[in-house]
């Protein structure tokens, strides 16, 4: 029997001094998580203050429930807290702030140590306005439209509104209840639309006729032409080099305002046409369109806004047939629509670009700032500013030419569409509809890019201007009818 | 039997009529242990309450009164029954037992639709009527003796009879343990295993010229004659015969454990326990390698962590909940054992190592100890075989149930379905615990109560006519 006593005392002391600390530290020990969930996380608010996500008081053994009040509009940007599946978003990413372990945080923590105040998380403020937000989701939600849209505010890269849809709902993931996290998730894993990837950051796609833009500033900044000169061909088909294949304007339609059969780079951006931009990229050439294409940050594979923002492509170019289909926008060319939008933004800011950024402040408990962010210029300009005038201009005028709802009188807006064949039937695949633009053109304040996937309500007949148009105007009137 | 006047009270002590010295009951001793018991889980609840956060309501009242009440009526029942029992021995086993309540008042909250805290209140009523009930019926544990067989069989037929049961009335969770008739599930196993002692103890007594005639000599290890060891070989079979047809280890762990060292205890001859042991392992292997669950069981406990969130996972949270215990515990309420499955009953000493550290689970085991050591006491100061054998044959047996379920889930030994005795939610485990320390009390009342049924004329040794002296059974 001593026997016995004895080594049930010896293995309880391997167990629970000797090993004791494997045990307690062990990623798959949850104790820690409910530590953290006994102690109230902070909030995520929006820029003019509006919660997003915060922590309430409970009755049960984890004493707070993460709420989100507005939960399915900004679910891509806050993520989940669920503890079960772990943290999503700015959940995620600002984790170590909201839970309150930031060394951001550690005055404040040794000050609770010693008042014996019980420690809270950080609160982050982002830079969503949330009025911009919600006509951008409304706008999207009202067609059940499939995509996202992103705003972002061209002279300093804070970023107004970050829409994916279908979005979810986050609260059931927070649930105490571990049947609603399952529920949920399995519900939201087995739906077709992959309701849980943020498409502003997380998807890239052809960007279509977008890209023209990529392209024009290519060929202005090298060189290889100027925006007026007729010296693009303005047939309505043309056969790739090399190759048997041959690419077509939009409705078969030879490109208007020709002069001897050729058109300029002004007029091809205008009317979009995709024999003239097709040659360009050809003149362009490949190492000048992957440069300039980098200069906008495409390839960029380590940006966190703090996202993290998967990197845009350009694709290979491998041969001169490859890069015609690649100056509109096809091929393997596929752009975040973040990435879009920053082309977009840095037009408007006069070749600038700006680094993205969707945290505003880190503010303490009791909301005042620890940290704030700050404007950052995002490498050398992309374009010089005469150049991006003259895109500015171009774009003026293809907004001109757009149709769709939402046009303001007054209220100048440059712009670009894009209609992007996709799928191994290009033919018979609704294309994904875009719309890259900001206002006032004059002095933009906004820019934004929508992205309808699979022809949102027109099926085939879809196009950027039908689709997507309408609800980047509306994101845009909304942010500067509220005077931002 | 107090015939002097002047003694006070004869019911706090006897006076011996040769005017020696009165034995004393200890009583007082008893009922002073108590008082320290309930102190000690008053301070349990409010550590509880202050831990959890939780508001003070009446219902904690309403358990430590009802504590202190069974307490009480049960030390009122030794009093009336047994005056002159251990009197270590009740307040072990109310110590223990209101730990359990306080950990299954703390456990409740946590787990979904548990009321763990209030069924153990009610089956402690109904455990210490039963103590008491026993004490009440068995005013001598040599009468026991003569039911021998009766209890055999119908210990050993409680033991099978889940598993002749069609599985609907005695599944749960994998293992045929259980009786279930409408809401009340019963697990025969616990009291099969007394019935079976008192059964062992008493054919020991009838038998034991079988048991220690010497055989040959083998590697300097006495071996007893084949033929004699046919009542082991009996033991043996009824064991591997219930591992196999219950699926579960424990049920014929205890069995033959307890028969073995029973045996032991009565023939002092290490050999039994040799060859017991190495038949033992014979029938366990065989079975590990008919049997999935068995070698589930073994798998899980060579590397749980092998398949962590499938079979390993509840030895796995078990380990957890042992380890962030650490050395001096969470503190009670403060920890979360509700993660391990089961926690309430087969797993309760991880939620004990997790909140009271390895300190408290030290403490709780050595309790055990001396529980189990008082009854070994009890065991030595009896002056009949058969109540040594039943006693010491008893406390084996909480020392070897605790050893395999505390063994168990700190992965000492490979896991089994057994309860730790007074700990362990659930009523068939308490009521068994009870009538156990019932018997171990008899047992103590009758090696310590004084020799007064025959006074003995008060003269001189050498004038002393000669006494038949009762010859033990």
């Amino acid at each position: 029997m001593m026997v016995m006593i004895v080594l049930l005392l010896a293995n309880l002391t391997y167990v629970q001094v000797i090993n004791a600390d494997t045990y307690a530290k062990d990623p798959a020990n949850t104790r820690t998580l409910l530590e953290e969930y006994s102690r109230q996380r902070g909030q995520i608010v929006s820029a003019t203050g509006t919660i997003l996500a915060n922590s309430v008081e409970t009755k049960d053994a984890q004493r707070y429930l993460r709420k989100y009040p507005d939960g399915a509009m900004y679910a891509p940007i806050t993520g989940y807290y669920s503890s079960m599946y772990g943290t999503t978003g700015i959940e995620h990413a600002e984790d170590d702030v909201l839970n309150g372990s930031s060394a951001k945080l550690f005055v404040r923590r040794l000050s609770d140590l010693i008042t014996g105040r019980t420690p809270q998380g950080g609160n982050v403020r982002l830079t969503i306005d949330p009025k911009t937000q919600q006509a951008a989701f409304q706008a999207m939600t009202a067609q059940h439209y499939t995509g996202a849209v992103v705003a972002i505010k061209p002279a300093t890269g804070e970023i107004l509104a970050m829409v994916s849809t279908p979005s979810f709902d986050p609260n059931p993931l927070a649930s105490h209840d571990d049947n609603d996290q399952q529920t949920l998730m399995n519900q939201l894993k087995g739906d077709p639309k992959q309701v849980l990837v943020n498409r502003a950051v997380q998807e890239k796609l052809p960007p279509g006729s977008t890209f023209k833009l990529v392209v024009a500033a290519a060929a202005l900044s090298s060189g290889t032409a100027d925006a007026n000169t007729p010296s693009l061909p303005a047939d309505a088909t043309i056969t790739l080099p090399d190759t048997a294949t041959t690419l077509s304007n939009f409705a078969n339609q030879p490109c208007p305002e020709s002069t001897n059969n050729q058109v300029s780079v002004a007029t091809a951006i205008k009317y979009s046409c995709n024999t003239a931009f097709a040659t360009l990229a050809g003149k362009v050439g490949k190492d000048n369109l992957t440069a300039q294409a980098a200069k906008f940050g495409i390839g960029q594979n380590d940006l966190t806004i703090p996202l993290p923002v998967v990197a845009s492509t350009v694709g290979s170019l491998s041969d001169q047939a490859s890069l015609y289909q690649s100056g509109i926008g096809q091929r393997d060319v596929a752009l975040t629509p973040l990435q879009d939008a920053m082309v977009a933004a840095t037009i408007a800011n006069g070749g600038i670009r700006m680094q993205p950024q969707l945290v505003r402040d880190i503010l303490a408990p009791d909301m005042s700032a620890i940290s704030s962010f700050a404007p950052e210029e995002a490498g050398d300009p992309a374009v010089t500013k005469d150049i991006a005038d003259q895109l500015r201009d171009m774009m003026i005028q293809s907004e001109a030419h757009t149709g769709g709802d939402g046009k303001v009188p007054g209220r100048t807006i440059a712009s670009k569409t894009g209609t992007a064949e996709h799928g191994n039937s290009p033919k018979t695949t609704p294309p994904h509809a875009w719309y890259v633009a900001f206002a006032p053109a004059e002095n933009p304040q906004i820019a934004v890019c929508v992205v309808v996937e699979n022809g949102g309500n027109r099926g085939l007949a879809a196009t950027g201007g039908s689709v997507a148009a309408g609800v980047g105007r509306a994101t845009i009137n909304a942010y500067l009818s509220a005077g931002g | 039997m107090s015939e002097p006047a002047g003694v006070l009270g004869a019911a706090t002590a006897h006076v011996n009529v040769s005017g020696q010295p009165p034995t004393p009951t200890r009583r007082g001793t008893e009922l002073t242990m108590l008082g320290f018991v309930m102190g000690l889980l008053v301070f349990a609840f409010v550590i509880i309450l202050e831990n959890e956060n939780r508001t003070f309501s009446p219902d904690v009242l309403l358990y430590l009164g009802g504590l202190l009440g069974l307490f009480v009526v049960s030390h009122l029942a030794i009093r009336t029954f047994a005056p002159y029992a251990d009197p270590l021995i009740l307040p072990c086993a109310a110590m223990l037992n209101g730990l359990s309540v306080a950990m299954l008042y703390r456990l409740d909250p946590a787990i979904a639709h548990s009321n763990a805290a209030p069924k153990q209140m009610l089956w402690m009523v109904l455990s210490i009527a039963a103590m008491a009930g026993t004490l009440w019926l068995v005013k001598d544990h040599r009468t026991l003796a003569r039911y021998g067989y009766t209890f055999g069989l119908v210990g050993l037929f409680l033991l099978v009879l889940p598993g002749l049961l069609p599985c609907s009335l005695s599944c749960v969770g994998g293992a045929k343990l259980w009786i279930l008739i409408g809401p009340v599930s019963v697990q025969p196993g616990e009291f099969a295993k007394i019935l079976i002692i008192v059964f062992v103890a008493a054919f020991l007594v009838a038998k034991r010229d079988l048991f220690t005639i010497a055989g040959r000599k083998v590697l300097g290890v006495e071996l007893p004659r084949l033929r004699d060891t046919g009542p082991l070989l009996v033991a043996w079979a009824v064991a591997i015969g219930v591992l196999m047809i219950e699926k579960e280890l424990g049920a014929s762990l205890m069995f033959f454990g307890a028969v073995l060292a029973m045996i032991y205890l009565a023939t002092e001859r290490a050999s039994w326990v040799w060859i017991g042991i190495v038949l033992f392992m014979g029938g366990a292997t065989v079975a590990y390698k008919l049997f999935t669950h068995v070698q589930t069981r073994v798998t899980n406990w060579i590397d749980p962590f092998a398949d962590a969130q499938g079979d390993g996972y509840q030895m796995v949270q078990s380990l957890f909940s042992l380890g962030s215990g650490g050395v001096v515990g969470s503190g009670f309420g403060a920890g979360h054992p509700d993660i391990v499955p089961v926690v309430s009953s087969d797993f309760i000493v991880s939620a004990f190592g997790e909140e009271l550290g390895f300190v408290g689970l030290t403490a709780i085991v050595l309790v055990y100890l001396v529980l189990a050591m008082r009854g070994l006491r009890s065991a030595l100061a009896v002056r009949d075989t058969f109540g040594k054998l039943l006693a010491g044959g008893l406390s084996f047996l909480l020392m070897w149930q605790v050893f395999v379920v505390v063994g168990g889930v700190s992965k000492l030994i490979p896991q089994t379905g057994l309860t730790a005795p007074f700990l362990s939610a659930g009523g068939s485990s308490l009521a068994a615990s009870y009538i156990m320390i019932a018997l171990l009390l008899r047992v103590s009342d009758a090696a310590r109560r004084p020799q007064v049924a025959r006074p003995k004329p008060h003269t001189p040794i050498a004038q002393a006519s000669t006494v038949l002296v009762e010859r033990p059974t």
